[in-house]
């Protein structure tokens, strides 16, 4: 950027300063309005950016102004978009890595382009706000997936999700084949080795109940892993269809391999690294690097808490395309602000699915017959 | 070997690149051998050629071979 502010630093160098100050601070226990207070200031940064190095973005919102007061004024853009338009806020030359979410068959993919800087930004976030959970050491892994989701030649959601985690895993193990079958041999010798020592486990909801759980039932197989921590996000979509609930979800598992340590989250390709992480409460949590704002889904008026919802997602961590603020087609509701029982401060809140008639879509409904 | 000697071939076995290339400069994806897969082998023989555990932070922030050595000093890897 050309413009310099009064303060002598350009935009991007401001943005920096603020982001990395945020980065440091303690994910969660900054009130919603101390919280807001830091934000706003780099949400105007992003709109302003985006809306010299957008052409989309600029065409939407050149005459919105910037939001002065309130984090809910932001414009944003709907979901849908990253399907239909090459959303970018850089230079061929400047662009890394696309990032392809679930594209099936005749399904339209979205795409997010990816630059270096919002790409370590994406997996540093990620990895702050899991260490608020699962603490900062890594731990042997047991990926539920298959090792060829890494190797295809798009970068998919599900290999960015895979990835992003394995920041916190050592020697890691997939627990499913090339054709998406357990891989019996494989898990079985991750279970003797590390009966009683803390492991983590990751995978796509969907993924873990339909090629984990329901093989190891149909094989009439358990296996003992009660230190486990497992982390699991992608959506309840293709599991409230077979009457498959998060509470459901957490006594099998807990049955089956004795996990008593089960994290889901909520987060969107189209942001990835802000992600949204389940408490002991049950209660999803914005970490200090993103919020939401529920809207009424006729008036997309912002709603108060309580009321049900299209959620709105903001990060503060993506330059490299306009994706800060995005109008999801999720519902949910905000239950509550700063005073969650398990003491997280800022708001928490629950999805309650989608809205219908929406394309059906989900990091882990990838190529599936249930 | 010395420290320094362990290091370089510790970089070049992981990332499958020259000894030559193996400066304090080298940066984490900027060249296509050192990728978020890769940086994960990088770690893995890290830890084992200098017997350390390396903590979520710090692979996240070792983003060129110059970091890397500031981070094994941290577990009293000197490299001189």
């Amino acid at each position: 950027m050309t413009t310099q502010s009064l303060s002598g630093r350009s935009p991007q160098e401001h943005y920096e300063t603020l982001y990395s100050a945020l980065l440091e601070a303690d994910m969660y226990n900054i009130a919603q309005a101390d919280k807001e207070a830091l934000l706003l200031p780099l949400f105007k940064l992003l709109h302003d950016w985006h809306l010299t190095r957008s052409v989309h973005y600029h065409r939407l919102f050149g005459h919105t102004e910037s939001p002065e007061e309130a984090l809910a004024e932001l414009p944003y853009l709907a979901v849908r978009l990253f399907k239909q338009l090459a959303l970018k806020s850089i230079s061929e030359d400047q662009l890394f890595r696309v990032l392809q979410s679930s594209g099936t068959t005749a399904q339209v993919p979205a795409r997010v382009f990816l630059d270096k800087d919002t790409s370590a930004r994406q997996s540093k976030a990620l990895v702050r706000i899991m260490q608020h959970f699962i603490g900062k050491q890594r731990l042997p892994m047991l990926i539920i997936d298959s090792p060829a989701v890494m190797d295809k030649s798009e970068f998919s959601a599900r290999a960015a999700g895979i990835q992003g985690m394995a920041f916190f895993g050592r020697k890691p193990v997939y627990a499913l084949n090339n054709d998406m079958s357990l891989n019996e041999e494989a898990i079985c010798a991750f279970a003797k080795q590390h009966n009683n020592t803390p492991v983590l486990l990751f995978g796509f909801t969907f993924m873990v109940w339909l090629h984990f759980v329901k093989a190891l039932q149909r094989r009439n197989l358990k296996i003992a892993l009660p230190k486990g921590v497992l982390v699991h996000s992608g959506g309840w979509k293709k599991l409230s269809e077979q009457q498959v609930d998060n509470s459901t979800f957490k006594q099998t598992l807990k049955s089956l391999c004795g996990l008593s340590h089960i994290y889901n989250f909520y987060g969107m390709a189209e942001q990835v690294g802000s992600v949204f992480v389940e408490c002991e409460a049950g209660h999803l949590h914005a970490p200090l690097l993103a919020d939401i704002v529920i809207r009424d889904p006729i008036s997309l008026a912002p709603l108060p808490i309580g009321k049900v919802g299209l959620i709105q997602v903001l990060s503060v961590i993506p330059t490299s395309y306009p994706g800060h603020s995005i109008l999801t087609e999720d519902k949910g509701q905000v239950l509550g602000v700063d005073d969650c029982s398990c003491g997280r401060k800022g708001q928490y809140f629950a999805v309650l699915g989608r809205l219908p008639k929406t394309e059906i879509r989900g990091c882990s409904d990838t190529g599936d017959k249930a | 070997m010395d420290n320094l000697q362990t290091l370089k071939q510790a970089f070049t076995t992981a990332l499958g690149i020259d000894a030559a290339a193996v400066t304090d400069e080298l940066t984490y994806n900027t060249i296509p051998e050192w990728d978020s897969t890769a940086h994960m082998i990088l770690v893995a023989e890290l830890e084992n050629v200098f017997d350390v555990m390396l903590d979520t932070d710090d692979i996240i922030d070792m983003s060129s071979v110059a970091q890397a050595k500031l981070i094994l000093q941290k577990y009293h890897v000197s490299f001189g």
